[in-house]
C-alpha cells in the first residue's frame, strides 16, 4: 500500500483511489464519501457527493441555503442514511451504524445543550454515556472546560449562560469524546457579528489545540475562506468545486463558485484564439489575452476578473493589458478602496476596487473609462446555462 | 346595575391616573365583592362537607346540624365498608395511573415525534372516549365484559377488581396521551439527536434527556388521570358487579339506607390530600422554571 497516491476530487465524476490508513499518516482520510446521493421521496438533496476528509484538516461545506450541506453532515453523523453510495469513517463503511457507534461528534445549529444539566454535566454526557471511568471522566471534563475558558461556570446552567458561552459548551461537550471529526453545523449562525468574528478566530484556536479534523458547514463564504484548509462549495446538492479557499478564489472552475465567492465581474465572451501561452478572448467588438485553461477554441465562455485585480484608465489600454470600455455609474468610498459601479456598453454591470495611490483623476457617474487588467488575472469559465449571478446582486 | 358603573368609573381612572377618586373605590369595590360572592358560591358546598364532617347526627343521615364534636375525626375508619371502598378506589386509582401514564405517554411521543400510517386514526381513537357519554361507555364496557366469548377465553372477567382496573385505564390512557402530547408539542428533539450523537444509545437517551424534560408534562398527566380514576362514578356504577365497588359508587349505593359522618370525614381527608399535592407541584413546577432559566 505504500506509495499508492492518494487522488484528490479535482474533477467531478473521477473514482478516486481510496487512501489506505497509513501508520505514518501520510496518506489519512478520515471521513470518505464515496459517491454518496440521498433522495427524500422524489427529490435529490445531495446528488453523488464524493470526496475524502483528512486527518486534522479544517474542511468546510460551503454553499447557498438548502444547497444538502446539513443533509451530509447529519449523513457523516448517522442521523440520515444515504440512499445510495458509502460513507466511510477511519476507512471502515459506516453507512448502517447508528450515530451512537460513529467516533464522530457534532455541533448543533442552535447547540441542542441539555437545559436540565449544568455546565459540568453537559460535558461528561459523552463519556458518561460511554462507561469511561470516574477519574478519567474529571481529568478530562476540567481539561475541555480549560480549552474553551469556561473553568468557572462549571455549575451554571445553559439558561443562564450568553449565547456566545453556550457555543463554547457545546464545543467542549462534542471535543470530549476525542472524536475522529468534529462536525460543526452553521455553529456560528446565531450570534451577532462582532462575537462571530471573535469565535471565528477562537474555533481556529480550539483545532489547533486539540489536532482534530474539523467539518465546518456554513453559508458565509467570508468565513469559510477565513477558516478552512479546504473547502467544498455545494450548489443545489452536487459539490461544484473542492480546493483551497485560495484555489476556489483564484481558479473558480465554474460561474457559479466564482460568483458565490467573492465579487467577481462575469463578462461574456468567446473563445477565439491562442496567443502563446494565452487564449484571445473576444468581449462584445474588443479582444482581450487570458490565461489559458484548456476551453477550446469556439467555445462560448464567460470571462472573469475580481474587482481588486482590475484598474481604471481614461484611455484604452496598452497591447500588455486587457480591458472593456465602461460607463461609471456610482462610486462609493470605503476606506481602503473606493468602489466604482461600472456599466459596459451592452449593460454588463461591473465593479473595480481602486485602492490608493492610484493617479487617477476625479470620476463623476457617467465618465467614460476603461476597465483594465493584467492578461493573467483574467479567468476563463464555462458558460453556465442558467445565465451568472450578477456582481451587483452578490452580496458582500 | 352597579357593576357596569363600577367598570365606567374604573376606565375613567385609568385615563385620568388617578386610583383615589370615589367613584373608583366604589367600582373597585363592586368588583372584589362580586368576586366573593363568585368564590363563596364555589366553595360552599365543600365548606359544608368539611363542617359537617364534625356533626353528631341523631339517626343514620348526616344531614342536620345537630352538634359539633371531634369523635367522627378520632374514628375516621369505623364505617368497614366504605373504608374498604376507599381503599379499593385508591389501588384502582394508583395502578391504573401508574399503567395509563406510561402506555398514554409513549402514545404521545409516538404521535408527536413520528409520522406514521395510521397516526390520524389513533389520534381519533384516543379522543373517542372523552367526546362518548360515559353512560354509553359504561353500558358498552359492560356488555363487553359479560361477552361469553371472554368468558370461554379463560379470562377472569367476572365482574369487579379486574373490570374496573380495565375500564380505568381505557378512558385514562386517552387523558394521559392528550395531556402529554399536548406538553410535549414544543420540545426540542435535536436534544435526542444530540444525546446519541455523543454515544447515548436509545434507551440511555430517553432516560437521561427525554424523560426528565418532558417529566412535568407526564406529573401532570398521572395526577390527572389519578383524579379521574378517584372520581369516576358512572362507568364504574357499570362494571364494578355485585360485590366490590369504588368510594364514589359506594356512597351513592348507601345514600338512601344511610350517610355517615365518616363520609364527610374521608371526603375531607381526600380534599387535604389534592390541596396539598396542587401546592407541592405548583412549588416544584416555580423552582423548576427558575433554575432552567426560560425553560
Ligand atoms: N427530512 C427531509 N425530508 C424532506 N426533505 C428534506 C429533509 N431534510 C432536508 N430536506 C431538503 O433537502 C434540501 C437540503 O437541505 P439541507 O441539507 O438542510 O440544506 P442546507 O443545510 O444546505 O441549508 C432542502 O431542500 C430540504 O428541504
Ligand atoms: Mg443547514
Amino acid at each position: 500500500m505504500e506509495g499508492e497516491a492518494y487522488v484528490r476530487d479535482t474533477e467531478q465524476g473521477e473514482r478516486s483511489l481510496l487512501p489506505e490508513l497509513d501508520s505514518e499518516g501520510a496518506i489519512d482520510a478520515v471521513i470518505s464519501i464515496d459517491h454518496v446521493t440521498k433522495r427524500f421521496g422524489e427529490f435529490v438533496a445531495v446528488d453523488d457527493a464524493n470526496f475524502h476528509i483528512s486527518r486534522g484538516e479544517f474542511f468546510s461545506m460551503l454553499g447557498p441555503s438548502g444547497c444538502g450541506k446539513t443533509t451530509t453532515l447529519r449523513m457523516i453523523a448517522g442521523f440520515e442514511q444515504p440512499s445510495s453510495g458509502e460513507i466511510r469513517l477511519d476507512g471502515k463503511d459506516v453507512s448502517r451504524v447508528p450515530p451512537y457507534k460513529r467516533h464522530v461528534n457534532t455541533v448543533f445549529q442552535q447547540y441542542a445543550l441539555f437545559p436540565h444539566m449544568n455546565v459540568w454535566d453537559n460535558v461528561a454526557f459523552g463519556l458518561r454515556a460511554t462507561k469511561v471511568s470516574k477519574p478519567e471522566i474529571v481529568r478530562r471534563v476540567t481539561e475541555l472546560l480549560a480549552v474553551v475558558h469556561l473553568a468557572d461556570f462549571a455549575t451554571r446552567r445553559p439558561g443562564q449562560l450568553s449565547g456566545g458561552q453556550q457555543q463554547r459548551v457545546a464545543l467542549a461537550r462534542a471535543l470530549v469524546n476525542y472524536p475522529s471529526a468534529l462536525l460543526l453545523d452553521e455553529p456560528l449562525g446565531a450570534l451577532d457579528l462582532k462575537l462571530r468574528q471573535a469565535m471565528q478566530l477562537e474555533l481556529k484556536r480550539i483545532q489547533r489545540e486539540v489536532g482534530i479534523t474539523f467539518v465546518f458547514v456554513t453559508h458565509d463564504q467570508e468565513e469559510a475562506l477565513t477558516m478552512s484548509d479546504r473547502i467544498a462549495v455545494m450548489n443545489e446538492g452536487r459539490v461544484v468545486q473542492i480546493g483551497t479557499p485560495q484555489e476556489i478564489y483564484e481558479e473558480p472552475t465554474s460561474e457559479f463558485v466564482a460568483g458565490f465567492i467573492g465579487m467577481a465581474n462575469l463578462l461574456a465572451a468567446r473563445c477565439e484564439g491562442s496567443d502563446g501561452e494565452f487564449r484571445i478572448a473576444r468581449i462584445g467588438d474588443q479582444a482581450v489575452k487570458v490565461a489559458s485553461n484548456g476551453l477550446a477554441i469556439g467555445d462560448e465562455v464567460t470571462l472573469m476578473v475580481r474587482p481588486e485585480r482590475a484598474h481604471l484608465r481614461t484611455s484604452a489600454p496598452p497591447m500588455d493589458l486587457a480591458g472593456v470600455s465602461a460607463e461609471v455609474v456610482d462610486l462609493v468610498f470605503q476606506g481602503p478602496i473606493v468602489r466604482f459601479d461600472l456599466r459596459s456598453p451592452d449593460g454588463t454591470p461591473l465593479v473595480a476596487h481602486v485602492g490608493p495611490g492610484s493617479d487617477l483623476p476625479l470620476l463623476r457617474p457617467g465618465d467614460q473609462v476603461w476597465m483594465c487588467w493584467e492578461p493573467s488575472a483574467g479567468r476563463l469559465l464555462p458558460r453556465s446555462t442558467q445565465g451568472f449571478p450578477r456582481p451587483d446582486v452578490l452580496e458582500y | 346595575m352597579t357593576s357596569i358603573v363600577g367598570k365606567g368609573s374604573e376606565k375613567r381612572d385609568l385615563a385620568s391616573g388617578t386610583v383615589t377618586s370615589p367613584m373608583g373605590r366604589v367600582g373597585k369595590a363592586t368588583i372584589n365583592g362580586l368576586a366573593f360572592l363568585a368564590l363563596v358560591y364555589l366553595f360552599l358546598p365543600i365548606f359544608v362537607i368539611v363542617m359537617f364532617s364534625f356533626n353528631n347526627p341523631r339517626g343514620k343521615f348526616n344531614a342536620v346540624w345537630q352538634e359539633f364534636t371531634f369523635d367522627n375525626w378520632l374514628h375516621p375508619f369505623s364505617d368497614t365498608a366504605l373504608t374498604d371502598a376507599l381503599v379499593l378506589s385508591l389501588e384502582i386509582a394508583l395502578i391504573a395511573s401508574v399503567i395509563a401514564t406510561v402506555l398514554g405517554t409513549f402514545l404521545a411521543i409516538a404521535l408527536v415525534r413520528y409520522r406514521f400510517r395510521g397516526g390520524a386514526g389513533v389520534n381519533f381513537f384516543l379522543v373517542l372516549p372523552l367526546t362518548t357519554p360515559e353512560i354509553v361507555l359504561g353500558a358498552s364496557l359492560l356488555m363487553l365484559f359479560l361477552e361469553p366469548h371472554l368468558v370461554l377465553l379463560n379470562q377472569d372477567f367476572t365482574l369487579g377488581f379486574t373490570t374496573i382496573l380495565l375500564a380505568h385505564i381505557m378512558f385514562c390512557v386517552s387523558y394521559v396521551a392528550l395531556t402529554v402530547k399536548a406538553r410535549i408539542r414544543g420540545f426540542d428533539w435535536t436534544l435526542e439527536d444530540a444525546a446519541m450523537d455523543l454515544g447515548a444509545r436509545p434507551a440511555r437517551t430517553f432516560m437521561k434527556v427525554t424523560l426528565p424534560l418532558i417529566a412535568p408534562g407526564i406529573m401532570a398527566a398521572f395526577l390527572l388521570s389519578f383524579a379521574l380514576s378517584i372520581d369516576d362514578f358512572i362507568i364504574t356504577y357499570f362494571v364494578s358487579g355485585p360485590d366490590i365497588t369504588t368510594f364514589p359508587v359506594r356512597i351513592f349505593g348507601q345514600s338512601r339506607t344511610a350517610t355517615p359522618p365518616q363520609i364527610n370525614v374521608l371526603a375531607t381527608l381526600i380534599l387535604i390530600s389534592s390541596v396539598s399535592v396542587m401546592v407541592l407541584v405548583t412549588w416544584f413546577g416555580q423552582r423548576r422554571k427558575r433554575r432552567l432559566g426560560n425553560v
